[in-house]
Formats: C-alpha cells, sequence, structure tokens
C-alpha cells in the first residue's frame, strides 16, 4: 500500500541514524588500531616491515571500498567464516579506514624533526618513551585536523553498507521510498540528515587546521 | 578446507570484464572532465564572483562535500523523475559524477589560485609582460603546477568511486562482477579479479599521471 511521506517516516530516518554512527564509531575503532599499526609499520627501519605498510596502503587504497564490502560479505563464507552484514562492514570499512589513517599519522609522526627524537634518546628514553612522551604529543597536533576530516569521508562512506542490505540511513530511505513512492523527498531528508552530521565535523577540521597554522 | 579456487570460470568472462573496465574508465574521464570545468567556474566565483554568486558556489561545495555519493546518485536517478526530470542510467550517472567531482575541483582550483601571491603578479607587471603574459605565465602554469598532484589523486579516487553507479544498473565494472558471479557463484574469486583490475587501473593512472606531471613541469 502507498502511503504518503509523513512525519513518522522523517522519525524513522532519524532513528536510523544511530546504525549509521555505530557503523562508524566500529570503523573508527577497528581503522584506528589497523591506522596505527600501518603508521608504525611504514616507519619502521626495517625494510621488509616499511614495505609491507606501503604496499597495504596501495592496495587498499588502489581498490573501491566496495570491493570490500562485498568481497568480505559474500566471499569469506567460503573459507568457513559465514559473516553478517554487520561484521562485513565493520571489516571491511576498518580494511579502508586503516590504509587512510594510516596514511595520515604517518606523514604526521614523519613530520616531527628528526632532532626530537634524538633529544629523546639523549634523555635516555628508549623507543617507545620517545614515541609516547616526545614524539606522539606533538605529532597529535599535526593529525588531528586530517583525521576529522577523514572522519567525514567515513560516515558517507557507511552509505555503503546498504548495499549488502545493511539498514543504515541510506536503506532506510530506500525502504522508505519503496513504501511512500516519493524518492525526491526522502533521498533529500536523506542527504539533509548527513549534513547535518557530517557539516559541523568539516567545520571543526577546517577552524583546527587554521589553528594550526596561526601557531606556526 | 577443501575448498577448490576456480579463477578459470571468473577469467572466461574477460570480454564482458573488459567492457565493464571500458564503462568505468568512460565515467571517469567523463566525470573528471565535466568536473574540473565545473570547478574552474566554481574556484573563479569563490575568488572573483559577486556576493550572491560567491555564497551559491559555497553553498554547493558544501552540500556536496557532506553528503554521500550513493545519496546523491539517488537524488538524480530516483528523485529527479518525480520533478518531471527523467534521466537515463548512464546520464544519471555522468551528471552526478560531473556535480560531486566539481564540487572537490572547485575547492582544489580555489586553493591553486589564492597560492599565487599577488606579489607575484604585480612583479610580472613591474617586468613589462602584458596581461596575458601574466595570466600565462605567472599565474595559469604555476596554479596548475601546484593543483595537478590533488587533481590527478581525485581522479584515482573518481575512478573508484565510480563503482557506486552499478546501483543504478550502470553496466560498469562493478556491475560486470554481480552479472559473473550470478552466473558462477564464484564471490571470492569474482571480487578478487575486479578488485585486482581496479588496482592495476588506479597504478596505472598514478603512474601516468607522476609521469604527465614530469613532462608537463618537470625539469625548470
Amino acid at each position: 500500500m502507498i502511503r504518503p511521506f509523513a512525519w513518522i517516516d522523517v522519525l524513522f530516518l532519524v532513528a536510523a541514524l544511530r546504525w549509521t554512527l555505530a557503523l562508524t564509531g566500529a570503523a573508527c575503532l577497528g581503522g584506528g588500531l589497523v591506522g596505527a599499526i600501518v603508521a608504525l609499520l611504514r616507519f619502521s627501519r626495517l625494510a621488509p616491515l616499511a614495505l609491507l605498510g606501503t604496499v597495504y596502503t596501495q592496495l587498499v587504497q588502489g581498490t573501491p571500498l566496495l570491493v570490500w564490502i562485498f568481497g568480505l560479505y559474500f566471499g569469506l563464507a567460503i573459507f568457513g567464516f559465514p559473516v553478517d552484514a554487520w561484521t562485513a562492514a565493520v571489516a571491511a570499512l576498518s580494511v579502508y579506514a586503516g590504509a587512510f589513517l594510516g596514511e595520515i599519522w604517518r606523514g604526521a609522526l614523519a613530520a616531527i624533526p628528526k632532532t626530537q627524537w634524538e633529544a629523546g634518546a639523549s634523555l635516555g628514553l628508549g623507543f617507545g618513551h620517545q614515541l609516547r612522551y616526545v614524539i606522539v604529543p606533538q605529532a597529535l597536533r599535526i593529525a588531528t585536523p586530517p583525521t576529522v576530516g577523514f572522519l567525514v569521508q567515513l560516515i558517507k562512506d557507511t552509505s555503503l553498507a546498504s548495499t549488502i542490505g545493511f539498514v543504515e540511513l541510506t536503506r532506510e530511505g530506500q525502504t522508505t521510498t519503496a513504501a511512500t513512492f516519493q524518492p525526491f523527498a526522502v533521498y533529500l531528508t536523506v542527504a539533509a540528515l548527513y549534513f547535518a552530521l557530517c557539516f559541523p565535523l568539516t567545520e571543526w577540521s577546517r577552524r583546527l587546521e587554521r589553528r594550526l597554522h596561526a601557531a606556526r | 578446507m577443501t575448498y577448490q579456487f576456480q579463477f578459470r570460470d571468473v577469467l572466461a568472462y574477460w570480454p564482458s570484464l573488459l567492457d565493464g573496465v571500458a564503462t568505468t574508465l568512460m565515467l571517469a574521464v567523463t566525470g573528471m572532465a565535466g568536473g574540473v570545468l565545473v570547478g574552474i567556474l566554481g574556484g573563479a566565483a569563490q575568488l572573483y564572483g559577486p556576493r550572491p554568486l560567491r555564497l551559491i558556489a559555497a553553498a554547493y561545495v558544501e552540500a556536496i562535500r557532506n553528503t554521500p555519493l550513493l545519496v546523491q546518485l539517488f537524488i538524480v536517478f530516483f528523485g529527479l523523475p518525480q520533478i518531471g526530470l527523467r534521466l537515463d542510467a548512464p546520464v544519471a550517472a555522468i551528471v552526478t559524477l560531473i556535480v560531486n567531482v566539481g564540487a572537490y575541483a572547485t575547492e582544489i582550483v580555489r586553493a591553486g589560485l589564492q597560492a599565487i601571491p599577488r606579489t607575484q603578479v604585480e612583479a610580472g607587471h613591474a617586468l613589462g609582460l602584458s596581461g596575458y603574459q601574466v595570466f600565462r605565465h605567472v599565474v595559469l602554469v604555476p596554479a596548475l603546477r601546484m593543483m595537478f598532484p590533488a587533481l590527478a589523486s581525485q581522479f584515482t579516487l573518481l575512478l573508484l568511486a565510480t563503482s557506486v553507479v552499478s546501483f543504478i544498473s550502470v553496466e560498469d565494472l562493478f556491475h560486470t562482477a554481480s552479472i559473473i558471479e550470478s552466473r558462477t557463484f564464484r564471490d571470492f574469486e569474482v571480487y578478487t579479479v575486479i578488485g585486482v583490475v581496479y588496482l592495476a587501473m588506479a597504478l596505472a593512472c598514478r603512474g601516468g599521471f607522476a609521469l604527465l606531471y614530469r613532462l608537463a613541469f618537470g625539469r625548470r
């Protein structure tokens, strides 16, 4: 039965936002972990480890996220790991985010002058302590604006989870469209909700960037 | 594990794969060309336009950059017919890609033009260069040089992002995957092969652009 696009539908769309946020949060955690490992690998003095980090980044940045989502969702089952849409989406987004965050964080680490490491070493700090007390606090300031910027990218990319049937904002929009036959209004509402989520983050990232440049 | 990999079944569909590659490349190239054109107009509007035009350009950039490409595609393909503008799937795909890339290109062009200090232009005039010479040698070429890497990586991102058009049934490379998959049931092999083809295209683009950059701007 076709019914009009009513306020209750808007509320359902708003409610579906929580799954978009959950996907983003989970992918942030997973991607952050992968990204930290990739950044450290690429920063490693051992050539094979550094190469491994580079190959991972190139591989993931050279393939569409959709291939990862579909590959993990449909492909993993043959290895005896049937996965549900949530797991596949989070795994694919983590793989993907890991490559980009790794690149951002490696750049931030590389931006800290070598003398800072040496200063840490001359104080008798080991590698881990140099990283923790000297390098990371400084690199964090550089890394924050692009990381927040990538977060916006990640929120938008969670929309692709709809393609394997995971019900987040975009999928809820498709369902609502099927019931109301009002695609224009529904998808504009969906877009507006994404905008409401992303725009403040974009602004924040921009402000952080400006402050970083002002401080220099 | 007893699974036997069968890449042969998938690779037997190589003519379909090639068709998919051609469509994907066509979408990316058309989208980029149109997007850069929009970007030049948008960047110029943001820097030199009157205030209302500047606001419109800024609103356009923010609206596009803060919403997913997939939703933009659905608005154009499913939404616009409702207000009387019906586009075929490939046309809707190209329009969406151009509008999407245009927003990112606007930012790149604006930043590139802004990076030329005013004093450089004044120096050009002081050296007795004509208006055209100043624009060409002092503004355009250095700005292009600065924009090129950003636009090149935008193209690679676009090439991969075009895969979403398969969800409005445009027969690009990713769509080919679902066709082969439905005939062979070789999910893992299909997505591996498709992934490798995308990777090869992305790496070729990156290499090609690096070469182009050196030919166009290198060694001065």
